[in-house]
Protein backbone atom coordinates (compact mmCIF):
# COMPACT_ATOMS: atom_id res chain seq x y z
CA UNK A 1 0.00 0.00 0.00
CA UNK A 2 1.03 3.02 -0.82
CA UNK A 3 0.95 6.69 1.25
CA UNK A 4 0.53 9.70 0.32
CA UNK A 5 1.68 13.09 2.23
CA UNK A 6 1.42 16.47 1.79
CA UNK A 7 3.51 18.65 3.31
CA UNK A 8 3.57 22.69 4.00
CA UNK A 9 6.45 24.99 3.89
CA UNK A 10 5.64 27.69 6.91
CA UNK A 11 7.13 29.86 9.47
CA UNK A 12 9.39 28.09 11.92
CA UNK A 13 7.32 27.62 15.06
CA UNK A 14 9.69 29.34 17.21
CA UNK A 15 9.48 32.71 15.24
CA UNK A 16 7.51 35.52 16.33
CA UNK A 17 5.61 36.70 13.58
CA UNK A 18 5.05 40.60 12.62
CA UNK A 19 2.91 42.35 10.48
CA UNK A 20 4.01 44.75 7.50
CA UNK A 21 3.39 48.08 7.93
CA UNK A 22 1.19 48.59 4.59
CA UNK A 23 -1.33 45.66 6.06
CA UNK A 24 -1.29 42.81 3.20
CA UNK A 25 0.21 40.49 5.33
CA UNK A 26 3.20 39.14 8.01
CA UNK A 27 6.40 40.06 6.87
CA UNK A 28 8.46 36.99 5.66
CA UNK A 29 11.60 37.75 4.80
CA UNK A 30 14.60 36.48 6.22
CA UNK A 31 12.52 34.52 8.01
CA UNK A 32 13.05 31.17 9.32
CA UNK A 33 10.96 28.32 7.35
CA UNK A 34 10.29 24.61 8.51
CA UNK A 35 8.23 22.08 7.15
CA UNK A 36 4.95 22.06 9.34
CA UNK A 37 5.24 20.66 12.81
CA UNK A 38 1.56 17.91 11.87
CA UNK A 39 3.12 17.70 8.51
CA UNK A 40 6.25 16.40 10.24
CA UNK A 41 4.28 13.93 12.33
CA UNK A 42 2.59 12.48 9.01
CA UNK A 43 5.77 11.98 7.57
CA UNK A 44 6.92 10.20 10.96
CA UNK A 45 3.64 8.29 11.00
CA UNK A 46 3.58 6.80 7.75
CA UNK A 47 7.47 6.23 8.03
CA UNK A 48 6.75 4.35 10.93
CA UNK A 49 3.93 2.29 8.90
CA UNK A 50 5.99 1.57 6.25
CA UNK A 51 8.82 -0.09 8.56
CA UNK A 52 6.39 -2.15 10.45
CA UNK A 53 5.53 -3.70 6.68
CA UNK A 54 1.96 -1.93 6.65
CA UNK A 55 3.12 0.19 3.21
CA UNK A 56 5.09 -0.27 0.72
CA UNK A 57 5.87 3.16 -0.63
CA UNK A 58 5.85 6.86 0.90
CA UNK A 59 5.00 9.89 -1.39
CA UNK A 60 5.26 13.27 -0.38
CA UNK A 61 3.94 16.23 -2.30
CA UNK A 62 4.06 20.05 -1.45
CA UNK A 63 2.35 22.85 -3.45
CA UNK A 64 4.02 25.96 -3.40
CA UNK A 65 7.05 27.65 -5.03
CA UNK A 66 10.62 26.30 -5.91
CA UNK A 67 11.19 26.90 -2.22
CA UNK A 68 9.05 24.13 -0.96
CA UNK A 69 11.83 21.48 -2.44
CA UNK A 70 13.36 22.40 1.03
CA UNK A 71 10.81 20.79 3.03
CA UNK A 72 10.24 17.61 0.66
CA UNK A 73 14.28 17.19 1.06
CA UNK A 74 13.50 16.92 4.50
CA UNK A 75 10.52 14.77 4.85
CA UNK A 76 12.90 12.67 2.19
CA UNK A 77 15.54 12.62 4.46
CA UNK A 78 12.82 11.72 7.33
CA UNK A 79 12.28 8.51 5.74
CA UNK A 80 9.80 8.98 2.66
CA UNK A 81 10.82 7.62 -0.75
CA UNK A 82 10.18 10.28 -3.37
CA UNK A 83 8.45 13.65 -3.79
CA UNK A 84 6.27 15.40 -5.82
CA UNK A 85 6.23 19.41 -5.97
CA UNK A 86 3.73 21.19 -7.56
CA UNK A 87 5.08 24.72 -8.57
CA UNK A 88 2.94 27.73 -7.87
CA UNK A 89 3.88 30.91 -6.76
CA UNK A 90 0.35 31.47 -6.01
CA UNK A 91 -1.05 31.75 -2.24
CA UNK A 92 -3.43 29.23 -2.44
CA UNK A 93 -6.75 28.51 -0.25
CA UNK A 94 -6.90 25.09 1.48
CA UNK A 95 -9.59 24.32 -1.07
CA UNK A 96 -7.37 24.90 -4.04
CA UNK A 97 -4.59 22.91 -2.06
CA UNK A 98 -7.32 20.11 -1.74
CA UNK A 99 -8.59 19.96 -5.21
CA UNK A 100 -4.81 19.33 -6.77
CA UNK A 101 -4.42 17.25 -4.25
CA UNK A 102 -7.53 15.12 -5.10
CA UNK A 103 -6.05 15.13 -8.57
CA UNK A 104 -2.49 13.77 -7.13
CA UNK A 105 -4.89 10.68 -5.13
CA UNK A 106 -6.40 10.06 -8.79
CA UNK A 107 -2.78 9.52 -10.25
CA UNK A 108 -1.31 7.86 -7.39
CA UNK A 109 -4.03 5.95 -5.81
CA UNK A 110 -2.58 5.62 -2.42
CA UNK A 111 -4.48 3.27 0.36
CA UNK A 112 -3.91 5.87 2.70
CA UNK A 113 -3.39 9.87 2.87
CA UNK A 114 -1.88 11.46 6.12
CA UNK A 115 -1.65 15.25 6.68
CA UNK A 116 -1.20 17.70 9.12
CA UNK A 117 -5.00 18.69 11.19
CA UNK A 118 -3.54 22.30 10.56
CA UNK A 119 -0.93 24.76 9.09
CA UNK A 120 0.23 26.71 11.53
CA UNK A 121 0.75 29.68 9.70
CA UNK A 122 -3.15 29.85 8.06
CA UNK A 123 -4.55 27.82 10.84
CA UNK A 124 -6.88 26.82 8.74
CA UNK A 125 -7.42 23.44 9.37
CA UNK A 126 -9.63 22.81 6.25
CA UNK A 127 -7.22 20.91 3.79
CA UNK A 128 -7.77 17.05 4.80
CA UNK A 129 -11.30 17.48 5.50
CA UNK A 130 -11.94 18.76 2.01
CA UNK A 131 -9.56 16.37 0.58
CA UNK A 132 -11.77 13.59 1.77
CA UNK A 133 -15.14 15.15 0.70
CA UNK A 134 -13.89 15.56 -2.60
CA UNK A 135 -12.34 12.16 -3.62
CA UNK A 136 -15.15 10.44 -1.67
CA UNK A 137 -12.91 9.09 1.50
CA UNK A 138 -13.69 8.43 5.06
CA UNK A 139 -11.92 10.94 7.30
CA UNK A 140 -10.07 10.81 10.45
CA UNK A 141 -9.34 13.70 11.71
CA UNK A 142 -7.03 15.02 14.76
CA UNK A 143 -5.57 11.62 15.29
CA UNK A 144 -3.45 10.33 17.96
CA UNK A 145 -3.54 6.79 17.06
CA UNK A 146 -4.20 4.64 13.94
CA UNK A 147 -4.29 1.10 13.43
CA UNK A 148 -4.20 -0.53 9.98
CA UNK A 149 -5.80 -3.88 9.60
CA UNK A 150 -7.26 -5.73 6.20
CA UNK A 151 -9.11 -3.19 3.96
CA UNK A 152 -9.76 -1.04 7.05
CA UNK A 153 -7.99 2.13 9.28
CA UNK A 154 -8.89 2.72 13.41
CA UNK A 155 -8.37 5.97 13.78
CA UNK A 156 -8.38 7.80 17.75
CA UNK A 157 -9.11 10.92 17.49
CA UNK A 158 -8.76 13.91 19.83
CA UNK A 159 -11.65 15.65 20.52
CA UNK A 160 -13.46 18.25 23.01
CA UNK A 161 -14.57 15.68 25.45
CA UNK A 162 -12.09 13.10 25.36
CA UNK A 163 -10.60 10.52 22.22
CA UNK A 164 -13.24 8.98 20.07
CA UNK A 165 -12.06 6.00 17.71
CA UNK A 166 -13.63 5.41 14.07
CA UNK A 167 -12.94 2.87 12.00
CA UNK A 168 -12.79 3.97 8.29
CA UNK A 169 -12.92 1.81 4.92
CA UNK A 170 -9.42 2.26 2.98
CA UNK A 171 -8.41 4.23 0.95
CA UNK A 172 -8.92 7.09 4.10
CA UNK A 173 -7.42 10.71 4.88
CA UNK A 174 -6.10 11.14 8.36
CA UNK A 175 -5.01 14.23 9.96
CA UNK A 176 -2.26 14.12 12.57
CA UNK A 177 -2.54 16.06 16.25
CA UNK A 178 0.47 16.25 18.31
CA UNK A 179 0.12 13.16 20.34
CA UNK A 180 0.28 10.67 17.28
CA UNK A 181 4.01 10.38 17.49
CA UNK A 182 7.28 11.87 18.09
CA UNK A 183 8.84 12.82 14.94
CA UNK A 184 12.69 11.34 14.73
CA UNK A 185 15.70 13.63 13.79
CA UNK A 186 17.26 12.98 10.31
CA UNK A 187 20.45 11.90 10.62
CA UNK A 188 22.80 12.73 8.38
CA UNK A 189 23.57 9.98 6.19
CA UNK A 190 19.99 9.92 5.43
CA UNK A 191 20.28 13.70 4.56
CA UNK A 192 22.92 13.15 2.04
CA UNK A 193 20.92 9.93 0.90
CA UNK A 194 18.17 12.08 0.56
CA UNK A 195 19.70 13.96 -2.28
CA UNK A 196 19.45 11.32 -4.58
CA UNK A 197 15.65 10.33 -3.61
CA UNK A 198 13.22 11.53 -7.04
CA UNK A 199 12.15 14.27 -6.74
CA UNK A 200 9.32 15.32 -9.10
CA UNK A 201 8.48 19.39 -10.40
CA UNK A 202 5.29 19.67 -12.23
CA UNK A 203 3.22 22.91 -12.86
CA UNK A 204 0.10 23.41 -10.56
CA UNK A 205 -1.54 24.90 -13.56
CA UNK A 206 -1.08 21.44 -15.44
CA UNK A 207 -3.93 19.96 -13.51
CA UNK A 208 -6.46 21.52 -15.00
CA UNK A 209 -7.94 22.88 -11.72
CA UNK A 210 -8.90 26.51 -11.19
CA UNK A 211 -6.60 28.11 -8.88
CA UNK A 212 -8.52 31.25 -7.86
CA UNK A 213 -10.28 32.07 -4.76
CA UNK A 214 -13.24 33.60 -4.09
CA UNK A 215 -11.98 34.87 -0.31
CA UNK A 216 -9.88 38.13 -0.62
CA UNK A 217 -7.71 39.45 2.17
CA UNK A 218 -8.65 43.20 3.03
CA UNK A 219 -5.90 44.20 5.27
CA UNK A 220 -3.96 42.45 8.35
CA UNK A 221 -2.89 43.65 11.36
CA UNK A 222 -1.13 43.04 14.46
CA UNK A 223 -3.32 41.71 17.79
CA UNK A 224 -4.13 44.08 20.31
CA UNK A 225 -1.27 44.39 22.85
CA UNK A 226 -1.72 43.42 26.63
CA UNK A 227 -0.78 45.72 29.24
CA UNK A 228 1.61 43.87 31.25
CA UNK A 229 0.64 43.88 34.60
CA UNK A 230 2.25 44.26 37.87
CA UNK A 231 3.80 41.90 40.09
CA UNK A 232 2.07 41.14 43.65
CA UNK A 233 4.54 40.11 46.37
CA UNK A 234 2.35 37.70 48.21
CA UNK A 235 -0.50 35.27 48.10
CA UNK A 236 -2.41 37.66 50.09
CA UNK A 237 -1.31 40.87 48.12
CA UNK A 238 -2.83 38.43 44.90
CA UNK A 239 -6.16 37.68 46.45
CA UNK A 240 -7.12 41.37 47.82
CA UNK A 241 -6.29 42.74 44.18
CA UNK A 242 -8.52 39.97 42.21
CA UNK A 243 -11.33 40.98 45.20
CA UNK A 244 -10.75 44.42 45.49
CA UNK A 245 -9.46 45.84 42.13
CA UNK A 246 -9.87 43.19 39.38
CA UNK A 247 -13.00 42.28 41.24
CA UNK A 248 -12.81 38.79 39.61
CA UNK A 249 -13.86 36.37 42.78
CA UNK B 1 -30.11 35.91 2.32
CA UNK B 2 -31.13 33.13 5.23
CA UNK B 3 -28.43 31.39 7.33
CA UNK B 4 -27.99 27.61 8.26
CA UNK B 5 -26.57 26.75 11.86
CA UNK B 6 -25.44 23.66 12.77
CA UNK B 7 -26.15 22.99 16.50
CA UNK B 8 -23.76 21.15 18.43
CA UNK B 9 -25.19 18.62 21.06
CA UNK B 10 -24.52 15.49 22.64
CA UNK B 11 -28.65 14.27 21.68
CA UNK B 12 -30.10 15.38 24.80
CA UNK B 13 -28.99 19.07 25.31
CA UNK B 14 -27.05 21.86 23.41
CA UNK B 15 -23.82 22.47 23.98
CA UNK B 16 -23.05 26.38 25.24
CA UNK B 17 -20.94 27.14 22.28
CA UNK B 18 -24.48 26.85 20.34
CA UNK B 19 -25.46 29.91 21.64
CA UNK B 20 -22.50 31.49 20.85
CA UNK B 21 -22.76 30.99 17.82
CA UNK B 22 -26.48 32.13 17.37
CA UNK B 23 -25.03 35.51 18.71
CA UNK B 24 -22.84 35.68 15.84
CA UNK B 25 -24.85 35.00 13.75
CA UNK B 26 -27.54 37.23 14.43
CA UNK B 27 -24.72 40.11 13.47
CA UNK B 28 -25.55 39.04 9.85
CA UNK B 29 -28.90 40.25 10.03
CA UNK B 30 -30.97 37.44 8.06
CA UNK B 31 -33.40 34.63 9.41
CA UNK B 32 -31.52 31.95 11.01
CA UNK B 33 -32.45 28.31 10.82
CA UNK B 34 -30.63 25.99 13.31
CA UNK B 35 -29.98 22.13 12.14
CA UNK B 36 -29.61 19.54 15.06
CA UNK B 37 -28.66 16.54 13.50
CA UNK B 38 -28.45 13.25 15.35
CA UNK B 39 -30.29 10.34 16.68
CA UNK B 40 -33.06 10.15 19.33
CA UNK B 41 -32.13 14.27 19.80
CA UNK B 42 -35.32 15.73 20.31
CA UNK B 43 -34.88 17.45 23.48
CA UNK B 44 -31.85 18.97 21.74
CA UNK B 45 -34.15 20.35 19.16
CA UNK B 46 -36.76 21.75 21.50
CA UNK B 47 -33.75 23.58 23.54
CA UNK B 48 -32.21 25.29 20.29
CA UNK B 49 -35.84 26.11 19.42
CA UNK B 50 -36.12 28.51 22.84
CA UNK B 51 -32.65 30.67 21.77
CA UNK B 52 -33.64 34.37 21.39
CA UNK B 53 -33.03 34.77 17.33
CA UNK B 54 -33.94 31.47 15.91
CA UNK B 55 -36.46 31.55 13.51
CA UNK B 56 -36.68 27.73 12.73
CA UNK B 57 -34.88 24.28 13.65
CA UNK B 58 -34.90 21.08 11.45
CA UNK B 59 -34.43 17.83 13.23
CA UNK B 60 -32.62 15.18 11.25
CA UNK B 61 -33.33 12.16 14.13
CA UNK B 62 -31.24 9.13 12.44
CA UNK B 63 -28.96 6.61 13.67
CA UNK B 64 -26.69 7.56 10.96
CA UNK B 65 -26.17 11.19 12.73
CA UNK B 66 -25.91 10.11 16.12
CA UNK B 67 -22.04 10.30 16.59
CA UNK B 68 -21.85 13.10 14.29
CA UNK B 69 -19.74 11.13 11.77
CA UNK B 70 -17.98 13.79 9.49
CA UNK B 71 -18.95 11.90 6.58
CA UNK B 72 -22.66 11.82 7.01
CA UNK B 73 -23.00 15.00 8.64
CA UNK B 74 -21.41 16.95 5.58
CA UNK B 75 -23.63 15.13 3.19
CA UNK B 76 -26.91 16.23 5.14
CA UNK B 77 -26.23 19.85 5.51
CA UNK B 78 -24.20 20.46 1.89
CA UNK B 79 -27.88 19.25 0.50
CA UNK B 80 -29.66 22.10 2.99
CA UNK B 81 -26.77 24.23 2.73
CA UNK B 82 -27.27 25.20 -1.18
CA UNK B 83 -30.80 27.10 -0.41
CA UNK B 84 -28.60 29.33 2.18
CA UNK B 85 -26.34 32.21 1.83
CA UNK B 86 -24.37 31.11 5.04
CA UNK B 87 -23.83 28.08 6.92
CA UNK B 88 -22.01 28.62 10.33
CA UNK B 89 -21.13 26.10 13.21
CA UNK B 90 -19.02 26.54 16.04
CA UNK B 91 -15.29 25.81 15.68
CA UNK B 92 -15.01 23.32 17.92
CA UNK B 93 -14.04 19.62 17.17
CA UNK B 94 -16.75 18.15 15.78
CA UNK B 95 -17.43 21.85 13.58
CA UNK B 96 -13.58 21.69 12.55
CA UNK B 97 -14.31 18.04 11.16
CA UNK B 98 -17.72 18.31 9.87
CA UNK B 99 -18.02 21.91 8.05
CA UNK B 100 -14.41 22.10 5.50
CA UNK B 101 -16.43 18.80 3.83
CA UNK B 102 -19.28 20.56 3.67
CA UNK B 103 -17.74 23.84 2.15
CA UNK B 104 -15.93 21.37 -0.53
CA UNK B 105 -19.06 19.52 -1.79
CA UNK B 106 -20.26 22.77 -2.16
CA UNK B 107 -17.36 24.37 -3.82
CA UNK B 108 -17.01 27.18 -2.15
CA UNK B 109 -14.19 27.68 0.66
CA UNK B 110 -14.25 27.93 4.33
CA UNK B 111 -13.78 31.17 6.99
CA UNK B 112 -12.13 29.14 9.55
CA UNK B 113 -12.11 30.35 13.03
CA UNK B 114 -14.30 33.85 12.72
CA UNK B 115 -13.66 36.38 15.78
CA UNK B 116 -15.87 39.31 14.37
CA UNK B 117 -18.40 40.07 11.37
CA UNK B 118 -17.85 43.08 10.16
CA UNK B 119 -20.84 42.84 7.86
CA UNK B 120 -22.48 39.52 5.32
CA UNK B 121 -19.27 39.13 3.34
CA UNK B 122 -16.38 40.68 5.58
CA UNK B 123 -14.92 38.70 8.33
CA UNK B 124 -12.11 38.72 11.13
CA UNK B 125 -10.24 35.96 11.86
CA UNK B 126 -6.84 35.38 13.78
CA UNK B 127 -3.91 33.50 11.62
CA UNK B 128 -0.50 32.87 12.76
CA UNK B 129 -1.37 32.10 16.08
CA UNK B 130 -3.00 34.83 16.18
CA UNK B 131 -0.04 37.34 16.28
CA UNK B 132 -1.75 38.95 13.01
CA UNK B 133 -5.55 39.66 12.88
CA UNK B 134 -6.23 39.33 9.20
CA UNK B 135 -9.99 40.71 7.87
CA UNK B 136 -11.54 38.95 4.83
CA UNK B 137 -13.99 39.12 2.49
CA UNK B 138 -15.71 36.11 0.41
CA UNK B 139 -17.37 36.19 -2.85
CA UNK B 140 -18.66 32.91 -2.83
CA UNK B 141 -22.46 32.82 -3.11
CA UNK B 142 -22.60 30.71 0.23
CA UNK B 143 -20.04 31.71 2.97
CA UNK B 144 -19.06 28.66 5.03
CA UNK B 145 -17.67 29.75 8.56
CA UNK B 146 -16.43 28.25 11.53
CA UNK B 147 -17.07 30.72 14.56
CA UNK B 148 -14.36 31.11 17.52
CA UNK B 149 -17.32 30.57 20.83
CA UNK B 150 -14.92 32.46 23.13
CA UNK B 151 -15.55 35.86 20.99
CA UNK B 152 -18.81 36.10 21.31
CA UNK B 153 -21.55 36.36 23.81
CA UNK B 154 -24.42 33.48 24.19
CA UNK B 155 -27.42 34.32 22.57
CA UNK B 156 -30.61 34.90 25.37
CA UNK B 157 -33.08 32.32 26.19
CA UNK B 158 -36.85 33.34 25.48
CA UNK B 159 -37.74 31.88 22.37
CA UNK B 160 -40.93 29.60 20.82
CA UNK B 161 -39.30 28.95 17.09
CA UNK B 162 -41.02 26.31 15.05
CA UNK B 163 -39.46 22.63 15.02
CA UNK B 164 -39.75 21.03 11.64
CA UNK B 165 -38.54 16.91 11.16
CA UNK B 166 -36.47 16.32 8.30
CA UNK B 167 -36.68 13.03 6.46
CA UNK B 168 -33.34 12.86 4.56
CA UNK B 169 -30.95 10.12 5.50
CA UNK B 170 -27.20 10.26 4.39
CA UNK B 171 -24.71 7.34 5.28
CA UNK B 172 -21.98 7.13 3.34
CA UNK B 173 -21.32 4.18 4.87
CA UNK B 174 -17.79 4.34 4.73
CA UNK B 175 -16.99 5.39 8.46
CA UNK B 176 -18.29 3.70 11.19
CA UNK B 177 -17.79 4.57 15.27
CA UNK B 178 -16.22 2.25 17.34
CA UNK B 179 -16.17 3.60 20.71
CA UNK B 180 -15.62 7.03 23.07
CA UNK B 181 -13.12 7.46 25.67
CA UNK B 182 -15.19 10.62 27.55
CA UNK B 183 -13.47 12.61 30.24
CA UNK B 184 -15.81 12.89 33.07
CA UNK B 185 -15.86 16.20 35.37
CA UNK B 186 -17.89 17.66 37.67
CA UNK B 187 -16.26 21.12 36.96
CA UNK B 188 -17.68 23.74 34.42
CA UNK B 189 -16.09 23.09 30.41
CA UNK B 190 -13.22 24.88 30.11
CA UNK B 191 -14.51 26.91 26.92
CA UNK B 192 -17.67 28.01 29.22
CA UNK B 193 -16.01 28.66 32.21
CA UNK B 194 -15.92 31.79 33.99
CA UNK B 195 -12.69 30.80 35.89
CA UNK B 196 -9.60 28.87 34.33
CA UNK B 197 -7.01 27.61 36.25
CA UNK B 198 -4.15 25.95 34.26
CA UNK B 199 -1.04 23.68 35.01
CA UNK B 200 2.07 23.07 33.25
CA UNK B 201 5.29 21.68 33.09
CA UNK B 202 6.51 23.30 36.43
CA UNK B 203 3.53 21.04 38.00
CA UNK B 204 5.92 18.22 37.39
CA UNK B 205 3.23 15.04 37.82
CA UNK B 206 -0.37 14.42 37.52
CA UNK B 207 -0.92 13.61 41.09
CA UNK B 208 0.68 17.37 41.71
CA UNK B 209 -2.65 18.57 39.26
CA UNK B 210 -4.32 18.01 42.48
CA UNK B 211 -2.68 20.87 43.90
CA UNK B 212 -5.41 22.69 41.80
CA UNK B 213 -8.28 20.87 42.59
CA UNK B 214 -9.53 22.76 45.97
CA UNK B 215 -9.08 26.49 44.10
CA UNK B 216 -10.73 25.20 41.85
CA UNK B 217 -13.85 24.36 43.94
CA UNK B 218 -13.52 26.96 45.54
CA UNK B 219 -13.49 29.38 42.04
CA UNK B 220 -15.89 27.29 40.55
CA UNK B 221 -13.06 26.97 37.85
CA UNK B 222 -12.37 24.43 35.20
CA UNK B 223 -8.88 23.43 34.74
CA UNK B 224 -6.81 23.52 31.53
CA UNK B 225 -2.93 22.47 30.69
CA UNK B 226 -0.42 23.30 28.91
CA UNK B 227 0.80 21.06 25.66
CA UNK B 228 3.99 19.84 27.81
CA UNK B 229 1.31 18.43 30.97
CA UNK B 230 -0.42 17.28 28.41
CA UNK B 231 1.87 15.72 26.22
CA UNK B 232 3.77 14.28 29.53
CA UNK B 233 1.19 12.56 30.23
CA UNK B 234 0.55 14.08 33.28
CA UNK B 235 -3.47 15.18 32.15
CA UNK B 236 -5.91 13.95 29.22
CA UNK B 237 -5.23 16.12 26.15
CA UNK B 238 -9.14 17.61 26.28
CA UNK B 239 -7.61 19.83 28.64
CA UNK B 240 -4.76 21.62 26.32
CA UNK B 241 -5.27 25.48 26.28
CA UNK B 242 -4.07 26.99 22.87
CA UNK B 243 -3.69 27.37 19.51
CA UNK B 244 -3.71 23.75 18.60
CA UNK B 245 -5.77 23.17 21.78
CA UNK B 246 -8.84 24.79 23.32
CA UNK B 247 -9.20 29.01 23.41
CA UNK B 248 -10.79 29.95 26.20
CA UNK B 249 -11.51 33.85 26.93
CA UNK B 250 -12.38 33.57 30.76
CA UNK B 251 -13.07 36.50 33.20
CA UNK B 252 -9.90 34.88 35.25
CA UNK B 253 -7.06 32.73 34.29
CA UNK B 254 -4.33 31.44 36.49
CA UNK B 255 -1.67 30.24 34.88
CA UNK B 256 0.24 27.98 37.03
CA UNK B 257 3.89 26.40 36.29
CA UNK B 258 3.50 27.49 32.70
CA UNK B 259 5.94 29.34 30.49
CA UNK B 260 3.72 31.35 28.00
CA UNK B 261 4.62 29.68 24.75
CA UNK B 262 2.95 31.62 22.16
CA UNK B 263 0.94 28.64 21.34
CA UNK B 264 -0.33 28.78 25.01
CA UNK B 265 -1.06 32.00 24.51
CA UNK B 266 -2.75 32.08 21.81
CA UNK B 267 -5.33 30.22 23.52
CA UNK B 268 -5.81 32.28 26.38
CA UNK B 269 -4.58 35.81 26.12
CA UNK B 270 -8.35 37.12 25.52
CA UNK B 271 -9.32 36.69 28.99
CA UNK B 272 -10.01 39.63 30.87
CA UNK B 273 -8.06 38.74 34.03
CA UNK B 274 -4.80 36.55 33.93
CA UNK B 275 -2.81 35.68 36.82
CA UNK B 276 0.91 33.70 36.57
CA UNK B 277 2.33 31.63 39.04
CA UNK B 278 5.95 31.27 38.09
CA UNK B 279 8.89 30.54 39.80
CA UNK B 280 11.04 32.40 36.49
CA UNK B 281 10.62 36.59 36.99
CA UNK B 282 11.94 36.27 33.56
CA UNK B 283 8.72 33.79 31.97
CA UNK B 284 7.15 35.47 29.24
CA UNK B 285 3.76 34.69 30.37
CA UNK B 286 4.24 37.75 32.96
CA UNK B 287 4.14 39.94 29.90
CA UNK B 288 0.33 39.25 29.07
CA UNK B 289 -0.24 38.84 33.16
CA UNK B 290 -2.45 41.51 35.36
CA UNK B 291 -1.11 39.58 38.38
CA UNK B 292 2.65 38.06 38.10
CA UNK B 293 3.35 35.89 41.26
CA UNK B 294 6.97 34.88 41.37
CA UNK B 295 7.07 31.54 43.68
CA UNK B 296 7.17 28.17 44.08
CA UNK B 297 4.26 26.69 43.05
CA UNK B 298 4.11 23.94 45.55
CA UNK B 299 4.37 26.66 48.23
CA UNK B 300 1.85 29.58 47.30
CA UNK B 301 -0.85 26.94 45.96
CA UNK B 302 -1.87 25.56 49.75
CA UNK B 303 -1.70 29.38 50.47
CA UNK B 304 -3.93 30.39 47.69
CA UNK B 305 -6.57 27.69 48.41
CA UNK B 306 -6.80 28.45 51.99
CA UNK B 307 -6.95 32.19 51.80
CA UNK B 308 -9.87 32.03 48.89
C1 LIG C 1 2.63 22.89 16.39
C2 LIG C 1 2.66 23.22 17.84
C3 LIG C 1 1.47 23.44 18.49
C4 LIG C 1 1.46 23.72 19.85
N1 LIG C 1 0.26 23.94 20.45
C5 LIG C 1 0.25 24.23 21.77
C6 LIG C 1 -0.99 24.47 22.46
O1 LIG C 1 -2.08 24.43 21.87
N2 LIG C 1 -0.95 24.75 23.78
C7 LIG C 1 0.23 24.81 24.49
O2 LIG C 1 0.21 25.06 25.70
N3 LIG C 1 1.40 24.58 23.86
C8 LIG C 1 1.43 24.28 22.54
N4 LIG C 1 2.64 24.03 21.94
C9 LIG C 1 3.85 23.89 22.80
C10 LIG C 1 4.51 25.20 23.21
O3 LIG C 1 5.41 25.61 22.21
C11 LIG C 1 5.29 24.98 24.53
O4 LIG C 1 6.23 23.96 24.37
C12 LIG C 1 4.40 24.62 25.73
O5 LIG C 1 3.32 25.54 25.83
C13 LIG C 1 5.21 24.67 27.00
O6 LIG C 1 4.45 24.24 28.11
P1 LIG C 1 4.82 24.71 29.59
O7 LIG C 1 4.77 26.18 29.66
O8 LIG C 1 3.97 23.95 30.53
O9 LIG C 1 6.30 24.13 29.79
P2 LIG C 1 7.68 24.90 29.91
O10 LIG C 1 7.89 25.81 28.77
O11 LIG C 1 8.68 23.86 30.19
O12 LIG C 1 7.48 25.82 31.18
C14 LIG C 1 7.37 25.34 32.49
C15 LIG C 1 7.35 26.55 33.40
O13 LIG C 1 7.12 26.14 34.74
C16 LIG C 1 7.92 26.93 35.61
N5 LIG C 1 8.13 26.17 36.83
C17 LIG C 1 8.80 24.98 36.97
N6 LIG C 1 8.76 24.57 38.25
C18 LIG C 1 8.06 25.51 38.94
C19 LIG C 1 7.69 25.65 40.32
N7 LIG C 1 8.02 24.72 41.22
N8 LIG C 1 6.97 26.73 40.67
C20 LIG C 1 6.62 27.68 39.77
N9 LIG C 1 6.96 27.60 38.46
C21 LIG C 1 7.65 26.51 38.06
C22 LIG C 1 9.19 27.19 34.84
O14 LIG C 1 9.84 28.37 35.31
C23 LIG C 1 8.66 27.35 33.40
O15 LIG C 1 8.40 28.70 33.08
C24 LIG C 1 2.67 23.78 20.57
C25 LIG C 1 3.87 23.57 19.91
C26 LIG C 1 3.88 23.29 18.56
C27 LIG C 1 5.17 23.06 17.86
N1 LIG D 1 0.49 24.02 0.00
C1 LIG D 1 0.35 22.81 0.52
N2 LIG D 1 1.04 21.77 0.01
C2 LIG D 1 0.92 20.53 0.53
N3 LIG D 1 0.15 20.25 1.59
C3 LIG D 1 -0.55 21.24 2.14
C4 LIG D 1 -0.50 22.57 1.64
N4 LIG D 1 -1.32 23.33 2.40
C5 LIG D 1 -1.86 22.51 3.35
N5 LIG D 1 -1.39 21.26 3.19
C6 LIG D 1 -1.68 20.08 4.03
O1 LIG D 1 -2.89 20.29 4.74
C7 LIG D 1 -2.66 20.31 6.15
C8 LIG D 1 -3.65 21.24 6.82
O2 LIG D 1 -3.52 22.54 6.33
P1 LIG D 1 -4.65 23.66 6.52
O3 LIG D 1 -5.93 23.04 6.18
O4 LIG D 1 -4.23 24.76 5.58
O5 LIG D 1 -4.56 24.10 7.96
C9 LIG D 1 -1.19 20.67 6.29
O6 LIG D 1 -0.66 20.22 7.53
C10 LIG D 1 -0.60 19.93 5.10
O7 LIG D 1 -0.45 18.55 5.39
Amino acid sequence: MKILVPVKRVIDYNVKVRVKADQTGVDLTNVKMALNPFCEIAVEEAVRLKEAGSATEVVVVSIGSSAVQEQLRTALALGADRALHIDTELNLDSLQVAKLLAKVVADEQPGLVILGKQAIDSDNNQTGQMLAALTGMGQGTFASKVTLSAGKVAVTREIDGGLQTVQLTLPAVVSTDLRLNEPRYASLPNIMKAKKKPLEVKAADSYGVSLSSAVSVLKVTAPAVRQGGIKVESVAELVDKLKHEAKVI
Amino acid sequence: MAILLIAEHNNQSLKAETHKVVQAATAIGADITVLVAGFNCAAAANEAATIAGVDKVLVADNAAYEHQLAENIAALVAELGKNYSHILTAATTTGKNFLPRVAALLDVAQISDVIAIESADTFVRPIYAGNAIATVKSADAIKVLTVRPAAFAAAKIGNAAPVEALSAVHDLGVSAFVSAELTKSERPELTAARVVISGGRGMQNGENFALLNGIADKLGAAIGASRAAVDAGFVPNDMQVGQTGKIVAPELYIAVGISGAIQHLAGMKDSKVIVAINKDAEAPIFQVADYGLVADLFTVLPELEQQL
